[in-house]
């Protein structure tokens, strides 16, 4: 199923998937990140083709970009082990390696903000999801913007630009951690004014809009868009019956937002 | 047919090319760190050069079903500019990165001290972080700057199999052909090599470590002359067993030998045929 992440312990479930060689070479590289934390630097770029980059839950599709991989949970457990108990500040080390690492490594770090504990991150964090939700790598948005530390950390405003992003780019909303409860009244009117627009055009919309505007159900008729069922032009008739067509809910109840 | 390009700056093509090299079986690149027309002055936009290559780059070939693998290096031109010679204490972070399949490109330009003493150094590096090498040969004075490649490389004490020797024409292919060193031609539309001269190499020399690119970039080029390539191969009679070899598994062996190649190219079910025994497949991943 997507969207599902780990509660705590980012190994839970990595070790079963490993062969002996890659557990053994885990279990080294977790004692040396507990003695420095730097020693993450040099195991890090190594974690995909040490331990692999499958799905984590051998069911999950691995074209889903919110499934959590094989190297994020090692990349995750690493810095775990780095930080310790009581944690370590890591921010630099953080950033470091958000910073000068490949797609995967980028991943794997926004990934572990949702399994470090908050005093290990500090204040780096959101600026690096922020950096994240600027790219237009759609496994890196998802990363940014599906996880739990998103939904905590990011203002209003930047969810809402995060949530819009994610539909522009085409990243399933079902499974961010900030649907539905964090949903604002402005990302509702941004997703109804792209509806409005994407109508206008003829074009299709994507339908994980509703999980935006379902919250805030004023936000379509605000942004006109029943009105273009009336339009003089029969392609933008056409779309905004389609999309209105599209809604997931029952016909005659009121729309129930998806769970996340 | 499947081609893998072993030599292609994909920084500097548009997503035209991607489609059309995707249409036409193109399914792997290499792309070598080079001079971009424009100089650099700082270490800083190698760093973002380097960090495009492996991030943004490899994204974006990934969304036309391309597996883009780059070199690492500082080129040979770029060896000259003192203010980049601390490029050099930046590469050992980007050599241990996924999908850097070799240093390169590295050699000579104009045959500078600057360049020796940088070249060497990257031999080292080759070594330290055990990946093959990929040697750019000078576009002027060929047969010296080939000459003196091959002096270098003899002298570094590097396995000649771990280095390609690049950009080989009719007249410096045969100085390489009993080395040991893996031989590449670049195929242009004017310049270097065309379609036609490279078979009549292959029929002379084999096909037996034999690389073909486009080494498509900024400048007048053509990204699909590795297909065209192809095709002139089987007009001049050679078998698509022979075709495979040279635009596929040759390159996959080459740079198989980083143990650093990605997934959809390392977990093809027949290397473990054709290749077996030898180190292609070391570092696949455990699962596989």
């Amino acid at each position: 199923m997507s969207g599902w992440r780990p509660a705590a312990d980012p190994t839970d479930g990595l070790r079963e998937r490993l062969d002996p060689a890659a557990r053994s070479w885990l279990a080294d590289a977790l004692v040396a990140a507990a003695a420095d934390p730097d020693a993450v630097r040099r195991a890090f770029p190594a974690v995909g083709r040490r331990l692999g980059r499958g799905p984590l839950r051998p069911a999950d599709d691995p074209s889903d970009v919110h499934a959590w991989t094989i190297d994020d949970a090692g990349r995750a457990a690493l810095l775990r082990a780095a930080a310790g108990d009581p944690a370590r500040l890591l921010d630099g080390l953080l950033d470091s390696l958000y910073v000068h690492g490949d797609g995967a490594e980028r991943r794997g770090v926004l990934r572990a903000l949702d399994v470090l504990p908050a005093r290990a991150v500090g204040d780096v964090g959101p600026a690096l999801v922020r950096d994240a939700l600027r790219t237009n790598d759609v496994r890196l948005v998802a990363a940014a913007a599906g996880g739990r530390y998103a939904a905590d950390r990011l203002t209003d405003a930047e969810l809402a630009q995060a949530l819009l992003k994610c539909m522009f780019v085409g990243v399933p909303l079902g499974p961010v951690a900030a649907v539905p409860d964090r949903v604002s009244a402005d990302a509702a009117r941004m997703a109804a004014d792209l509806v409005r627009e994407r109508i206008a055009a003829g074009r299709d919309v994507p339908v994980d809009a509703w999980l935006l505007l379902d919250r805030h159900p004023g936000a379509l008729a605000a942004a006109g868009v029943h009105a273009e069922l009336d339009s003089p032009t029969p392609a933008r008739r056409a779309a905004a019956r389609r999309f209105l067509d599209s809604h997931p809910a029952p016909a005659d109840g009121m729309p129930t937002p998806r769970e996340g | 047919m499947r081609i893998f390009d072993p030599h292609i700056h994909m920084t500097s093509r548009t997503t035209d090319d991607y489609e059309r090299m995707a249409a036409a079986g193109v399914r792997a690149v290499c792309e070598p760190a080079f001079w971009l027309g424009q100089p650099r002055t700082s270490v800083g936009t190698f760093l973002d050069y380097f960090d495009s290559l492996i991030g943004w780059e490899r994204f974006r070939a990934a969304q036309f079903g391309i597996t883009h693998h780059c070199a690492i290096s500082l080129n040979p031109k770029e060896a000259n500019d003192p203010r980049l010679r601390e490029v050099l204490d930046v590469l050992p972070h980007y050599l241990e990165k996924d999908g850097v399949v070799a240093v390169g490109e590295v050699g000579y330009d104009s045959m500078t001290p600057e360049e020796d003493e940088v070249f060497a150094a990257q031999l080292q590096l080759a070594a330290d972080h055990d990946l093959p090498v990929l040697v750019h040969t000078p576009h002027r004075d060929k047969p010296a700057g080939t000459r003196r490649t091959l002096d270098v490389v003899r002298e570094s004490g590097i396995d000649p199999g771990r280095v390609l020797v690049d950009h080989l024409n009719e007249l410096t292919a045969p100085l390489v052909a009993g080395t040991g060193c893996w031989m590449a031609f670049s195929v242009y539309p004017d310049t270097k090599m065309d379609e036609r001269r490279t078979v009549q190499v292959l029929r002379e020399l084999g096909t037996e470590r034999m690389l073909v690119n486009s080494a498509a970039d900024w400048g007048r080029s053509d990204p699909l002359k590795t297909v065209k390539t192809a095709a002139a191969m089987r007009e001049a009679s050679f078998g698509e067993s022979d075709v495979d070899t040279v635009l596929w598994r040759n390159p996959v062996a080459f740079y198989g030998q980083s143990g650093r190649l990605l997934p959809e190219v390392s977990d093809e079910p027949d290397l473990a045929a054709v290749f077996a025994g030898n180190s292609v497949l070391r570092g696949a991943r455990p699962e596989a």
